[in-house]
């Protein structure tokens, strides 16, 4: 059908006349191509070297060169060992337990190493206190191959031989000797008997005028010195969340690096219902943390309404009165208050305000409660920095009072707000030395650098906890002209030994006690006999009763001054993030591209706003149309120090009146170009005080974010994660809260899981293994551990920030998180269900619209998400080349080599887990990560394909870990036992959260959890049958 | 099918000298017979059978000891005149020291001292196990090494069996040669007879008609059948189209590659003339996915003391010696290998001077392809031969099986999985049968054709 219609393009085809329309109807482009520029320039062409015929001789050359060179595959060539040492054989792992120490994250760990080169970190079964690896130790092995590395010491900025810094090391030290300067050793936190006794020793040798001074980037003081004037020691008190039916926090972050973290595995045992029963949290915060986001019941609370709050709870408590303060905390105040009265001793307090006054408090709280988590007489030690020590350390260097500072894992230049004061101080030191593992900020202003050695290059051990001790052993010789700080000492002191023998020296003596050192160090661990606890607990005893006599006192004026705290206007609370922490890590590209758990950005930190606030400040987020999410910029000024630019997310459940922002990132020195992002919140971090006045500006320009998930709320697809209460849980029956969906056939319900209903037959899948994962949504905390794992074991390449925006990521597990739109989750879904036509109050139109925006304090839920694994999987059946298939375990095979990348597999799949390779991500400058250098390459799993362009590829629920495990028991000839199928997810969930094995064997643990109540699959109604399950979360709502 | 030809010739060539030396072979025989007689006499002498002494000091010292070279220890020859004559010694001594060298050692004997400082205070192993007479036997045959009648016992039954080879070879040859002589013989019969023939003819008045009949020549009646052309060329191009796939269907496959190593390895002489078990080098093919290219220590665990080749008692046989593998090339291969561990004869000790060597990869799976050594050795117990063919008759290793996908698959189709005896296999092994019906289960009941079993 023809049509006298005209389209016009733009406003000008309106106007004949108009020289462009006219020029356009001609030519594709209204300007010339710049041909003339090239070819018209005869001088230039005849210059030219290349002929017309050259260039055809070349193009026959290289194409017949490609195709001959195409005929004759390549030569491999293949050296063994000269000598292979007795514990490798090439193809099988090895694991080593050794321990993390470096100043910020505390571990004992297993390292899996394969041909002498660790690939993997494990969790230490063994280990009591913090035997779980978080996000950032999962990373550390990629550390340990960082391009970056500082690869030998180094003078004035020229590489020196270690002979050479030794000498002048000991002649400047003997120099020093007796003279009225100083010397000072900054370092970070060892918790470390050895080296505490090297660096007495050293001072010994020395003279007076040696110091110590620990320093902690992110300070713990306040808590340090409550817990030193309460027990005379400077430590942490420890808590153990299992014990605890009820958990009161303020502000403490301790799912995340609250007091040096590793609370959440017994903080995740509690969470589970077992009887009936299980702990309630309450959580006081200002930032939405990863603790808050896992709590029953969660008070948005400005610090300054935390402290008031605290204070008029021990009021509470005691039966005193507290006055003064204002009252809009009284409400919750009085919640929490009979709460913990009717838990009595199975309540605790903690508290991550950093005002000494608040941690007295806590302590003194949970000394009242007599709290059976509370733990004052075994103490921690992962955190000892002294924040007064570190400012009169630098007035001293200032004043020229400093003639040596020796440096060890601290890079206060970068980590100081004062950093500029420091480095004018440094100028006036007569040498400085640091230990560096890249060329950071610090190493580029001292003498000497002294490259330093990876934790999994060293020998080491540390004391978590008094009487928990662990060892670290390298895994690898150094990969570079590299030395620990210790043996350096040793040497300065001109002791001829190597810290090896130092270390177990000082065991043998001081620790074992008839213990075995060659099981201690098989072990990783040791807990020092009981015998010596007793004498340890008497001596508390005792001061405990000194300080009861002393202390009534303080905790009246402690009071006092918190119930008088006053706000300051807006306050900006910094916060570590679970993927940086400190940022010591920041140039990890795997600890860039983990998405948080709570904003789900990667490669960024930001200044988290209140909607509230953002309305007020007009500050926005938009999405765009490509998925990508941007945000305002905001100058944030504190006393004066600007940080320009920082971009804004708009953070549900931020307490009114707090911004937050994220230590570790916007480092720039020693770091690859791609890795340096965000901003340093360290220059607003004055007075190590995580609390600042700030004042909010709005800045031009919008910030392009790489966030993963821009859609923020569950929209009441209740079916998606299922929610119930405790009360409900264990008063109803399951059918009621974890319905089965039901389908019509022939006017009938039937539940989706009936044969009747299936479009395939059922294949026999009772001979063999059959393996599932189950996913507890009440133990996982969204602590991510599992998707670094999944990340080294599996070869999971990084695809940088722009490819992050565009939601190319290749994160085989993502842990989903989702906001309630209404207070609850609850109320979400009966807001759906009410929904009454299109218009009007209960329209679905404006309905939905208003439910994809989450609440000011919404409950928040997480859910790993990987490849459901499902017995009838939609993308099987569109892969024309049969490259996904099934395998009689249950696993969801994926043939990289056979897959011609057409997607229908990621198309159909409803659980959207399926990862294309949109690049080729080694070997390509365009990437330039781990897997585009040899070093980072040495981080590769050698049982794991490294993918290439074009093909599809996902979460293989780690078949080689399963066929491994299968193969170990036919060779021994042994039947498996349960616990031994493990995958790098559930291998890595400290939390207990996932648990993996075969469902064919009918005693197993995940056999069990699969006929459980609370189990449930993912999207049941769409009848993939997954063999990955989960549970209903259940959250503890009964208030007292 | 080139080479063996030329290895008939060459071993006719071989038979043919054999037979016409033979007689200076039976000379030589009788020179040894007579220097047999000498060390009996000798060995009367001493009191020992150097014969009997030759079988304990080849099970015994041999390890650490030869008669006149150092080694681990000292060189043994005459060692009971040398140390009678040079330090007044015994045979009492000797006794002693072999029997319990720590505790003469300890008894603070000088020479004993100074022997043990000498070879880098490594006590000798006691003997306790020796008697006197053995000692005797032994020191015979240090005295009088028995030249090894073994030579001409066994050159007798090499020559047969080179001339067994040439007269195969011969025969072979004749009746080729043969056939060829009846082939021309009936050649010329014919053409003789279509002579006579023609003679015969002419002489009979036939006149030979010559049909010159205008006919089409055959190729154009051919082009002018279009039917016959369209089938020509479809089966020209199936042909070439068949020729085509089965060309790119090798690309890659490299059956059959035999590349040039750095040493001249031989596992022919090691696994098969020595029968040295493949898992003796290869050891991790009994626990790890790669077989392992044994590190050089293992070599060194027996080339410490064998440093020279000695080869076949009658020397190295034609074949050899045609590609060049003397016991000459086969001593210096072993001297290449003492250069890349760093082992220096002289001083029987480690240098510390390594050069790795850099072999040549034969079999190469791809990376998207897992295989487990393990699994296929030490669960289903398949020989090394099935998959890597008949190493120990290989002078060069090349690989045997295509490695193809369709390769693996078919074993998977036709074997049986060895169950017995394997706790693991008990209860699945009862489910399947039950299932399948069958008693034996193949590795692709199990599961072994899955996707994901070798790809991930």
């Amino acid at each position: 059908m023809a049509s006298n219609k005209k389209y016009w393009k733009s406003e000008a085809e309106l106007n004949p006349n108009d020289s462009i329309v006219e020029a356009l109807r001609n030519n594709e482009f209204t300007e010339e191509i710049p041909v003339d520029e090239f070819l018209g320039d005869k001088e230039n062409l005849s210059a030219s070297n290349t002929s017309r015929r050259d260039f055809l001789k070349y193009v026959g050359f290289s194409t017949a060169a490609a195709t001959v060179a195409a005929c004759e595959g390549p030569v491999h060539k293949s050296i063994p060992y000269v000598v292979q040492p007795d514990n490798i054989v090439p193809g099988v792992a090895n694991y080593y337990a050794t321990t993390i120490a470096d100043g910020f994250d505390f571990a004992s760990i297993l390292v899996k190493t394969r041909e002498g080169r660790p690939i993997k970190i494990e969790n230490n079964a063994d280990a009591k206190v913090n035997g779980g690896a978080n996000a950032r130790v999962q990373a550390s092995v990629l550390t340990l191959y960082d391009s970056k590395r500082v690869q030998g010491p180094m003078a004035n900025g020229e590489p020196v031989e270690w002979k050479v810094l030794d000498a002048t090391m000991k002649a400047k030290l003997n120099a020093l000797k007796g003279s009225n300067k100083q010397v000072v050793l900054l370092t970070q936190t060892y918790a470390s008997p050895s080296t505490t006794k090297l660096i007495a020793e050293f001072k010994a040798a020395y003279g007076d005028n040696v110091s110590h001074v620990v320093y902690d980037a992110i300070s713990e003081d306040a808590a340090l010195n409550a817990y030193n004037k309460a027990y005379g020691e400077r430590a942490l008190a420890d808590y153990d969340f299992e014990k605890a039916e009820l958990i009161v926090s303020f502000g403490a972050d301790f799912l995340g690096d609250w007091q040096g973290g590793g609370y959440d595995t017994g903080y995740a045992k509690g969470r589970v219902p077992k009887n009936g029963k299980m702990s309630r949290h309450v959580q006081l915060e200002s930032n939405m943390s990863l603790t808050g986001a896992n709590a029953d019941k969660r008070y948005p609370m400005t610090p300054t309404q935390q402290k008031i709050a605290l204070a008029k709870l021990y009021g509470k408590l005691n039966g005193s009165s507290v006055g003064g303060g204002t009252s809009d905390v009284d409400e919750a105040v009085d919640k929490v208050a009979a709460e913990i009265k009717k838990a009595g001793s199975k309540a605790v307090v903690v508290s991550g305000l950093n005002d000494e006054n608040a941690q007295t408090v806590v302590l003194a709280i949970n000394k009242l409660l007599a709290s059976e988590a509370f733990d004052s007489e075994k103490p921690k030690y992962v955190r000892q920095g002294d924040a007064a020590k570190v400012s009169k350390l630098i007035a001293d260097m200032n004043a020229g009072r400093v003639g040596a500072l020796i440096m060890d894992g601290v890079n206060p230049a970068y980590t100081l707000p004062n950093a500029d004061e420091f480095l004018s101080g440094l100028g006036q030191v007569d040498v400085s030395v640091d230990f560096a593992y890249t060329h950071d900020e610090t190493a580029q202003a001292s003498s000497y650098v002294a490259a330093a050695s990876h934790y999994l290059e060293s020998w080491g051990d540390a004391e978590f906890k008094k009487g928990e001790y662990s060892l670290m052993q390298p895994a690898i010789r150094e990969l570079f002209d590299t030395k620990q700080f210790q043996t350096a000492l040793l040497t300065w002191m001109g002791v001829e030994k190597t810290y090896y023998e130092y270390i177990k020296e000082t065991w043998s003596t001081d620790i074992l006690q008839g213990g075995s050192w060659n099981k201690a160090l098989q072990d990783g661990v040791f807990a020092a006999p009981t015998m010596v606890m007793d004498a340890v607990e008497v001596e508390t005893v005792q001061t405990d009763a000194e300080e009861e006599q002393s202390g009534i006192v303080p905790i009246a004026s402690a009071i006092r001054s918190l119930v008088n705290a006053t706000s300051p206007g807006t306050e900006l609370v910094f916060y570590s993030k679970v993927g940086m922490g400190d940022g010591r890590q920041a140039n990890n590209p795997w600890l860039q591209e983990f998405p948080d758990p709570i904003s789900r950005v990667s490669w960024d930190n930001y200044v988290t706003v209140s909607k509230a606030d953002a309305e007020s400040w007009g500050l926005e987020n938009t999405i765009e149309a490509d998925g990508g999410v941007n945000g305002s910029y905001v100058n944030l000024t504190v006393d004066g120090t600007v940080l320009e630019s920082v971009p804004v997310i708009v953070q549900p459940g931020q307490a009114v009146g707090t911004v937050g922002l994220s230590f570790g990132y916007g480092k720039k020195a020693g770091m690859q170009e791609e890795m340096a992002t965000g901003v340093n919140a360290y220059t607003l971090y004055s007075n190590f005080s995580d609390v600042q006045s700030v004042t909010v500006e709005k800045a031009g320009g919008e910030h392009e974010f790489a966030c993963i998930q821009s859609h923020k709320t569950l929209m009441g697809r209740g079916d998606i994660i299922k929610e119930t209460t405790l009360e409900i849980f264990n008063t109803k029956s399951h059918a009621e809260w974890n319905p089965m969906p039901h389908v019509t056939l022939n006017h009938q319900e039937i539940p989706v899981t009936s044969p009747d209903a299936d479009l395939w037959e059922e294949f026999d899948r009772s001979v063999g293994h059959h393996f599932n994962l189950s996913i507890d949504l009440n133990a996982c905390t969204g602590c991510g551990a599992c998707v670094i794992a999944c990340h080294a074991e599996n070869n999971v390449p990084v695809v940088g920030k722009r490819e992050m925006r565009r939601s190319r990521d290749m994160h085989w597990l993502r842990i989903d998180r989702y906001y309630s739109s209404e207070e609850t989750f609850e109320l979400d879904n009966e807001k759906k269900e009410g929904m009454e036509g299109l218009f009007g109050d209960k329209g679905a139109l404006g309905g939905f619209g208003e439910m994809e925006d989450p609440s000011a304090n919404p409950q928040v839920a997480f859910q790993p998400v990987m490849c459901q694994h499902c017995n009838h999987a939609p993308c099987e059946t569109v892969c024309p080349v049969a490259a996904t298939s099934h395998g009689r375990q249950g696993q969801n095979h994926m043939a990289y080599n056979r897959c011609v990348g057409t997607r229908y597999c990621a198309n159909n799949c409803p659980y959207k887990v399926r990862r294309f390779n949109w690049f080729l991500y080694n070997n390509n400058d365009e990437f330039d990560f781990n897997m585009n250098n040899d070093l980072g390459k040495m981080v590769i799993n050698p049982d794991v394909n490294v993918r290439s362009r074009g093909v599809m590829e996902k979460c293989s629920m780690c078949i080689q870990m399963t066929q491994k495990t299968i193969l170990d028991a036919k060779r021994d000839g042994r039947v498996i036992k349960d616990g031994e199928f493990q995958t790098a997810c559930s291998a890595a969930c400290s939390s207990g959260a996932m648990v993996f094995g075969d469902i064919n064997d009918h005693d197993s643990k995940v056999a069990e959890l699969k006929e459980d109540d609370r189990m449930y699959h993912l999207l049941e109604h769409v009848g993939t049958k997954p063999n990955v399950f989960y549970h209903v979360k259940v959250r503890n709502t009964n208030e007292a | 099918m080139k080479k063996v030809l030329y290895r008939h010739l060459f071993s006719k060539v071989l038979g043919l000298t054999l037979l016409l030396f033979s007689s200076s072979f039976y000379a030589q025989e009788e020179t040894e017979a007579a220097a047999d007689v000498a060390t009996e006499e000798t060995a009367d002498a001493t009191g020992g059978d150097p014969v009997k002494g030759k079988q304990l000091f080849n099970q015994n010292c041999a390890a650490c000891h030869s008669l006149d070279r150092k080694m681990t220890g000292p060189a043994l020859a005459n060692v009971e005149t040398r140390l009678a004559d040079d330090e007044g010694l015994d045979k009492e001594w000797i006794y002693a020291w072999i029997k319990n060298s720590p505790g003469v050692i300890a008894s603070g004997d000088a020479y004993a001292g100074k022997i043990y400082a000498e070879y880098n205070q490594a006590a000798m192993t006691p003997f306790p196990t020796l008697s006197n007479e053995d000692i005797d036997d032994i020191l015979a045959y240090t005295a009088a090494p028995p030249s090894t009648p073994a030579q001409t016992a066994v050159a007798t039954p090499a020559g047969g069996e080179g001339s067994g080879g040439s007269t195969s070879g011969i025969s072979n040859e004749m009746i080729l040669g043969a056939l060829a002589l009846v082939f021309g013989l009936l050649v010329i019969m014919l053409i003789l007879v279509n002579k006579t023939l023609r003679r015969i003819a002419e002489a009979n008045g036939v006149v030979l008609e010559k049909e010159k009949e205008k006919r089409l020549p055959i190729w154009k009646a051919f082009v002018q059948n279009q039917f016959l052309v369209l089938v020509t060329v479809v089966f020209l191009l199936l042909g070439s189209a068949y020729f085509a796939y089965g060309y790119l269907m090798q690309v890659g496959v490299d059956q059959g590659y035999a590349p040039v190593q750095p040493i001249h390895f031989s596992h022919k002489i090691h696994a098969g003339d020595n029968n040295v078990d493949c898992k003796y080098c290869h050891s991790s093919a009994r626990v790890s996915k790669t077989s392992g290219i044994p590190s050089l220590n293992v070599c060194m665990n027996c080339h410490k003391s064998i440093y020279e080749y000695t080869g076949n008692p009658e020397g190295p046989s034609a074949e050899d010696l045609a590609a060049g593998h003397t016991n000459e090339f086969y001593t210096g291969e072993i001297k290449k290998l003492y250069k890349a561990v760093g082992w220096d004869e002289e001083n029987q000790g480690y240098t510390g001077e390594t050069q790795p060597v850099e072999w040549v990869r034969i079999h190469q799976l791809p990376d998207f392809a897992y295989f487990n050594h393990s699994q296929h050795v030490s669960v289903a117990g398949v020989e090394c031969q099935t998959c890597h063919g008949p190493i120990e008759e290989m002078e060069i290793v090349e690989q045997f099986a295509p490695l193809t996908m369709g390769w693996c698959i078919n074993c998977h189709r036709e074997t049986n999985v060895k169950v017995q005896g394997n706790a693991y296999y008990e209860a699945i092994h009862e489910e399947l049968s039950k299932k399948y019906g069958v008693e034996e289960l193949t590795a692709a009941m199990m599961g072994g054709l899955e996707c994901g079993k070798c790809h991930y």
